[in-house]
């Protein structure tokens, strides 16, 4: 253990932040000032991810680093699959001076333990120690999807520790391919594939990623189907056993599904119990018009939807109980005959939704405090948006490529990388942040 | 000898055009679900006759069966739509008007509409606008006094394209409803 060597030898030239005298047991951590000098919002932290000893240990490292690329806040030093390392120091630790002057502020050290866990070190490079220590326990490598998430879990912690901010590496992605729902983590990495009889549409996640419910298009209607992520079952939900019922969303509490039906009377949204048979309360009336894609603010409060109640589609916003509806996309913005799927971004501060720019869709974001408009997309006929939970980064459809993909972009910087490579890809939904059980606080331990 | 029952099914049938003109003696049995008619036997100058006989009603169940065919066709012709659109253009309308008949004549006959739009706009609003589509066509025959009861309408959106393609050619054939039959009997025609 390099903080044990580090104890023993006493560098009395490196200033620590905390005394380090006693040997430090696995489970407690040592609390640090954000690594680098002066917090500069402006730039990313260049971080080091160390070759990770022990079984599985090249995944672990390729996953870190993809996972900072990916989150656009940390700039990983050497690359992707990087090989850089630099060989130790004579007391054995990290050759600081060498990796501040490649411009790493940060080295995370990682290390798979017997038992199969991971303890991982966030070297200060400018401090010259370092300043952050956790285990992590890992699900067994057997169990493949969940070991992945967890991997993906401490990619976001260390980038909280870095950044201050939660990376969305532990989340996933749903979308319709083929007739079926993909289910992938952030990276591409398919988890699963799910149907039914007949052709799967517009899937939504469960806030616990525990269910995904999508709706399935048969001969005689449209069915709301639940599919249970962990156990592998579907199950139809009972009031949509008839008619055409339509792209279903769980509520932010997770108890209910709103949807919408479609009958000779015009679509309206409606509400109901996603896990028992209760009554279904209407949300919209568009007196023979159409009201669609709802989605959810993060406080379950309002909704926002598609309608084309004054001729042509637009997406408004009400109260859950259907008060108060009133034109969001804005008069005087762009192309004004065609704005629809909107997605409310988690953390409240604007809704993205599709606009008709000359002739072709492009990802547009409103902001929901100063109303300002910016248009995300260009290159292509880009649609369907749905948000990471960090509310920065967000998934949609995109011909770009010359098919429909699924292109995952930075709202703040305008990075877009392309996520699927299917035959199709389209109708995507961005789950929460699923790495919550891998990552709780450990019990508090003890001292340094 | 013709039953009552055989001139029934002659008259409800319509008129056929047969090709020979001869009296027939001997009634043959009538395609399904009539029964089979004993004919008494001939002798053999009447031979000739019988052949003849048998060749007519040959002829006038062929005839039968292309009309059941063509009012088959008739029932289960799309209708299109224009771009945006779930009114009836005065063609879509025409198309309608001719299923009438055959589904007043055939009342144990009931039907799915499945709406369709082009691959264009948002994929969940043109599920819904399919199934707006539908409803247009509904509302349109039940003007007619067709009940209801025998019309199931269905939305498949832009899911099960007629043709492949994106230009207008394509849009054009995508933009439609369809018809099936679910239940019943075409027995009559016009």
């Amino acid at each position: 253990m390099h903080h044990r060597l580090l104890a023993l030898v006493g560098f009395a030239a490196v200033a620590l932040s905390m005394p380090a005298a006693a040997p430090l047991h696995a489970q407690e951590e040592v609390e640090g000032v954000r690594i680098g000098l002066t917090y500069d919002p402006t730039a990313k932290p260049g971080i080091v991810v160390l070759p990770v000893a022990g079984a599985g240990g090249d995944s672990i490292r390729a996953m870190l680093q993809r996972d900072f690329d990916y989150g656009d806040r940390i700039n990983v030093i050497g690359g992707q699959g990087s090989d850089l390392s630099i060989s130790p120091g004579a007391d054995g630790r990290p050759n600081y001076p060498l990796y501040a002057r490649l411009g790493a502020t940060g080295i995370v050290q990682a290390a798979v333990t017997a038992a199969g866990g991971l303890t991982v070190q966030v070297h200060d490079v400018n401090k010259q120690n370092v300043a952050r220590t956790r285990s992590f326990q890992l699900p067994s490598a057997s169990q493949a999807a969940e070991w992945r998430l967890a991997v993906h879990a401490v990619a976001d912690e260390i980038e909280s520790w870095v950044t201050g901010v939660r990376g969305i590496a532990a989340t996933r992605i749903a979308y319709t391919s083929n007739g079926r729902i993909r289910l992938v983590d952030s990276d591409g990495h398919v988890v699963n594939t799910v149907g039914g009889d007949g052709i799967a549409l517009s899937p939504s996640w469960h806030p616990t990623g525990r269910f995904v419910a999508f709706g399935l298009l048969q001969d005689d209607g449209v069915r709301i189907v639940i599919h249970d992520v962990q156990a592998g079952t579907s199950r139809i939900h009972p009031h949509s056993r008839r008619g055409t019922n339509m792209v279903p969303v769980f509520s932010p509490d997770g108890s209910n599904l709103a949807y919408a039906v479609a009958d000779d009377g015009g679509t309206d949204i409606y509400m109901t119990a996603a896990f028992a048979t209760g009554p279904v309360r209407r949300l919209t009336v568009s007196r023979g018009r159409i009201s669609t894609s709802p989605t959810f603010s993060p406080d379950g409060r309002r909704l926002a939807f598609t309608t084309d109640r004054i001729g042509n589609p637009e997406v408004y916003v009400s109260g859950i109980d259907g008060s108060n509806p009133e034109q969001l996309t804005p008069f005087n913005f762009g192309d004004q005959s065609y704005r629809s799927n909107p997605s409310w971004s988690p953390d409240n501060v604007s809704v993205a939704f599709q606009s008709r720019i000359d002739g072709r869709f492009q990802i547009v974001a409103l902001g929901l405090r100063d109303r300002r408009v910016r248009q995300l997309t260009s290159d292509g006929q880009n649609e369907d948006p749905s948000w990471a939970p960090d509310g920065r980064h967000i998934v949609f459809t995109s011909t770009r490529s010359g098919s429909r993909q699924l292109w995952i972009m930075d709202a703040e910087s305008g990075r877009a990388r392309q996520l699927t490579r299917d035959a199709g890809a389209r109708l995507a939904s961005w789950s929460g942040n699923l790495g919550g059980r891998f990552t709780a606080a450990p019990e508090p331990g003890g001292v340094n | 000898m013709i039953s009552i029952r055989q001139a029934l099914s002659l008259a409800v049938a319509g008129v056929l055009t047969l090709s020979a003109c001869r009296k027939d003696p001997e009634p043959e049995p009538m395609p399904e679900p009539e029964p089979a008619v004993v004919t008494t036997p001939t002798t053999p100058s009447n031979a000739d006759a019988e052949a003849a006989a048998r060749d007519a009603a040959a002829r006038e169940a062929a005839e039968r069966e292309r009309r059941i065919a063509e009012a088959r066709a008739s029932l289960l012709a799309p209708v299109y739509f224009e771009f945006d659109q779930s009114e009836l253009s005065e063609r879509a309308r025409a198309t309608l008007d001719a299923k009438v008949p055959i589904l007043a004549a055939n009342t144990d006959i009931s039907i799915r509409i499945t709406g369709h739009t082009d691959e264009r706009g948002s994929d969940e609003y043109n599920l819904a606008l399919g199934q707006r589509r539908a409803g247009s066509v509904r509302r349109y025959l039940e003007q007619f006094g067709i009940s209801g009861n025998r019309i199931e309408t269905t939305s498949a959106g832009e899911e099960q394209p007629a043709q492949m393609g994106s230009n207008e050619q394509a849009w054009q054939m995508n933009r439609r409803a369809e018809f099936d039959m679910l239940g019943g009997q075409i027995r009559v025609q016009q």
